[in-house]
């Protein structure tokens, strides 16, 4: 009985990092972890997008994490990856730090998230986990890909020119 | 039962049917004798009939159940087809049409049908023709039965037994018409056998008849005691037994032999069996087209994975060059073959007829000349011309708006072609046709061409352009300003066009489809409209071309020309850098700035200039290197970078790299 409770009230998460922070995601959301390759570069977008990628013949955009949320942008290593999500519909890739572990989160564990976290925007997200060592920040991919916001930047950007 | 999984089928099969009782309609208005073609239509709308009525659409059912009851009156002669048959019929099909879209738009297909259902129905009632029912009646029975009927009835009358037709009129109030008309048949069972009905038995079950209807029976009873037995049922008005004359049912004259008269009517029956036998023949032949219905999804799939290998392609000519090996070389040049020979194929499979799309035009055309009070002819040639799926789409608004610009400012009125020594009646001719990698659609008229002075000042009123410019504009420059947003040389506006939307509206749905359109005329003698489009959308040929380190596409239908000039040719316009190419001063534009590409340390003697075009206005692109032409598969950037300024897509390249490429409407100022 309470084995088939924990059942329901898990959800799975693909762990990543930014910063010192780790980030979590549905399992379900995410639709491949891919290796940084060559991004070609779109003119005239917002500065967190990055261009768009070939992911297997598919022109996928694809969006730096760090740079959305407007935290210092970092040189690209080994462990950065692309996260392939999709939300509202889109495919989109999101440029982490590293990307590696995949966890169990009780939803039990889940609190909302508090005003301030890393500097992140709390509507950015779904709230935060509290695990025995670890606290894990989830994200709500709706609001992180919205495209209105796109375009209002880039409305704002233009307006500023 | 889920009726989704069929809603595919019903939709692809009643547009199937919608298009066959279009064409044959077109046909029946040039030839309305031909009952061939009326059958053909009956076929159609009686299967759309069933389906319709199966998936639940009663609208549907309804409408085309009558318009069947008019088909199968002509065809059984009772009634002729008129004008007002025709008008009536494609009325019909419009409103089918409008229903059938409402269902693939996920409504529920529902339309007042009430008003045109009773309209048919006094046609096939032949409302129009009265005079001609009485006498007719009998001659229509003779045609109703056929030879085995009548030799029954022949047989009877030698047995001793008299045949009646009995016309039995219900009270307009019956309710149960078709309990009622179990019963009359129930009441006459008992005294006569029935040998036929009008209308059919089916059709009386099915309470398909308004309140009166024909038995012709054979009986050894008295026509009174008949007559009796069936007025014993309830809510019947009348009853009329009238004996039936055999010899009136051939129309041969009662003094030839019986002998001859069954050599003639098995004769008939022969020819008549080989007449249905030879149309049956041509009808399988048409059906029999060894085609299969593919959905359009499943082709994209196809053309998605072809494009794959296209770019796969790409990847191994440019492995093969760089190795140099000789039986790569050879494999690779053959698999380039095969490819493109693949490519055609798959985008045949792609292809449909424009007469999709032409097929409407007769009938707007008719009933646009009428409400003008003009007289067209539009003559349509090339409608078997193939387009891709995706531009057959989307070119039929534009061409309906070109079509009705012919019709109410091409063509003159009847009156002032007579005066100006042409005939009265105007011709429109839509022409399709292929050549190389494009279509060419031509709408051309024998009007009054275009005035060009009247375009000018309204040009000069629109503030399109100014006094001295006009001056200086030629034939083609000022035909171009028809396109200009905001213009309409009508002096009133008509219900047909100067709705706002001009043919600005036209040019750049036509550009969308990576097309182009021009207009050419002759004052008095009437003008042309011309279109050519890309035979698909989703291949085009681009020049790749280098800006910094970035590599980008421009699609060659953009393209005007690539030139080398020196940097000594840059003039300057109102600070504004420009060059002279080939007379005509073009605004010169840095495409690294524009894009923002990063600066590479590059300091040419010479620019490297692309000059393209939008319409008429041309833009010359400043590029660091030309790598040369390709052909390129479409991508869509997705949904997430919608409206990215110049940018109309992407591809991959050979060496797996993403490429944007340029919107040039974009970067033409």
């Amino acid at each position: 009985m309470s084995e088939m409770k924990t059942v329901e009230t898990e959800i799975k998460a693909i762990v990543f990092q930014l910063i010192d922070e780790e980030y979590g995601v549905d399992v379900h959301q995410v639709r491949s972890i891919e290796r940084l390759q060559e991004i070609t570069r779109v003119p005239r977008t917002p500065a967190f997008v990055k261009g768009v990628i070939n992911l297997r013949g598919v022109v996928t955009p694809v969006i730096d994490l760090r740079s959305r949320f407007d935290l210092p942008e970092a040189e690209h290593t080994d462990e950065t990856r692309i996260i392939i999500v999709r939300a509202n519909e889109l495919e989109v890739g999101m440029i982490v730090d590293s990307a590696n572990d995949v966890i169990d989160v009780p939803t039990n564990t889940i609190e909302p998230a508090p005003k301030v976290v890393g500097g992140i925007d709390a509507e950015y997200l779904d709230g935060v986990a509290k695990l025995e060592n670890r606290l894990l920040i989830l994200l709500n991919l709706d609001k992180v890909l919205n495209p209105e916001e796109i375009i209002a930047l880039r409305e704002f950007k233009e307006k500023g020119e | 039962m889920d009726m989704n999984q069929y809603l595919d089928v019903f939709v692809d099969e009643s547009r199937e049917h919608l298009q066959a009782i279009h064409e044959n309609m077109v046909r029946l208005e040039n030839d309305p004798a031909e009952i061939s073609i009326v059958n053909e239509i009956f076929r159609s709308a009686h299967t759309l009939k069933g389906m319709s009525a199966t998936m639940g659409f009663e609208d549907l059912a309804n409408l085309t159940h009558q318009m069947e009851n008019v088909l199968d009156a002509i065809r059984q002669d009772k009634i002729q087809v008129s004008d007002l048959t025709v008008d009536t019929l494609f009325e019909s099909v419009d409103l089918l049409e409008e229903m059938v879209e409402s269902i693939i738009s996920g409504g529920d297909g529902k339309r007042d049908v009430e008003g045109i259902v009773k309209k048919l129905s006094s046609i096939e009632k032949g409302e129009e023709i009265p005079e001609q029912q009485g006498s007719a009646s009998s001659n229509t029975l003779g045609d109703e039965l056929d030879e085995f009927q009548k030799s029954i009835l022949q047989q009877s009358v030698d047995q001793g037994l008299h045949p009646f037709t009995v016309d039995v009129q219900l009270e307009k109030t019956c309710m149960l018409k078709a309990a009622r008309v179990y019963m009359i048949f129930d009441a006459i069972g008992q005294l006569a056998e029935v040998i036929h009905s009008s209308p059919p038995v089916g059709d009386l079950e099915e309470e398909k008849f308004e309140d009166r209807f024909t038995v012709t029976l054979i009986s050894s009873q008295d026509p009174e005691e008949i007559k009796a037995k069936i007025s014993s049922v309830s809510e019947v008005d009348s009853v009329k037994v009238n004996p039936l004359d055999l010899s009136t049912l051939d129309g041969t004259s009662e003094n030839e032999s019986e002998a001859a008269a069954t050599v003639e009517a098995v004769k008939s029956a022969e020819t008549s069996e080989d007449k249905s036998t030879t149309s049956e023949d041509k009808k399988t032949k048409a059906t029999n087209n060894k085609t299969m219905r593919v959905n359009i999804n499943r082709l994209d799939v196809l053309m998605n994975l072809f494009e794959e290998l296209v770019i796969d392609r790409g990847r191994l000519e440019s492995i093969a060059k760089d190795l140099n090996h000789h039986h790569l070389t050879e494999t690779v040049e053959h698999m380039t073959r095969l490819t493109s020979d693949l490519q055609d194929a798959l985008l045949t499979m792609r292809m449909v007829p424009i007469d999709q799309v032409f097929n409407r035009f007769p009938r707007m055309i008719r009933s646009l000349s009428k409400e003008l009070g003009k007289k067209i002819d539009l003559v349509i040639t090339g409608g078997e011309t193939e387009l891709d799926r995706t531009v057959i789409d989307e070119i039929g608004d534009p061409l309906v708006h070109l079509l009705r610009n012919s019709v109410d400012h091409g063509i003159e009125l009847p009156e002032k072609r007579r005066n100006a020594g042409k005939q009265e009646e105007g011709t429109i001719a839509l022409t399709a046709y292929h050549s190389g990698n494009h279509i060419y659609i031509e709408i051309e008229d024998d009007g009054g061409g275009i005035n060009r002075e009247k375009v000018l000042q309204k040009a000069i009123e629109n503030n399109i352009l100014d006094e001295a410019t006009a001056q200086m504009m030629d034939d083609h420059e000022i035909y171009q300003l028809l396109f200009a947003s905001g213009f309409s040389t009508a002096d009133t506006v008509s219900d047909i066009s100067g709705r706002g939307v001009g043919l600005d509206v036209v040019k750049s749905k036509i550009e969308s489809l990576g097309g182009t359109i021009s207009v050419t005329s002759v004052p008095g003698k009437g003008s042309k409209f011309s279109i050519e489009l890309p035979l698909t959308l989703s291949i085009l040929s681009v020049m790749l071309i280098k800006a910094g380190a970035e590599i980008y596409a421009i699609p060659l239908s953009n393209i005007v020309e690539s030139i080398i000039i020196p940097k000594s040719a840059v003039m300057k316009a109102h600070h504004m850098p420009v060059i002279d190419f080939r007379g005509k001063v073009v605004p010169l534009v840095s495409l690294k700035d524009t894009l923002g590409v990063e600066a590479t340390e590059e300091d040419k003697e010479n620019h490297s200039i692309v000059v393209v075009r939008k319409g008429d206005s041309m833009t010359a692109l400043i590029v660091d290197d030309f790598i040369g032409q390709q052909e390129v598969v479409l991508k869509p950037l997705g949904d997430y970078l919608k409206n990215v300024f110049a940018i109309s897509g992407a591809t991959i390249l050979g060496d797996g790299k993403v490429s944007l490429i340029l919107d040039c409407n974009d970067l033409i100022k």
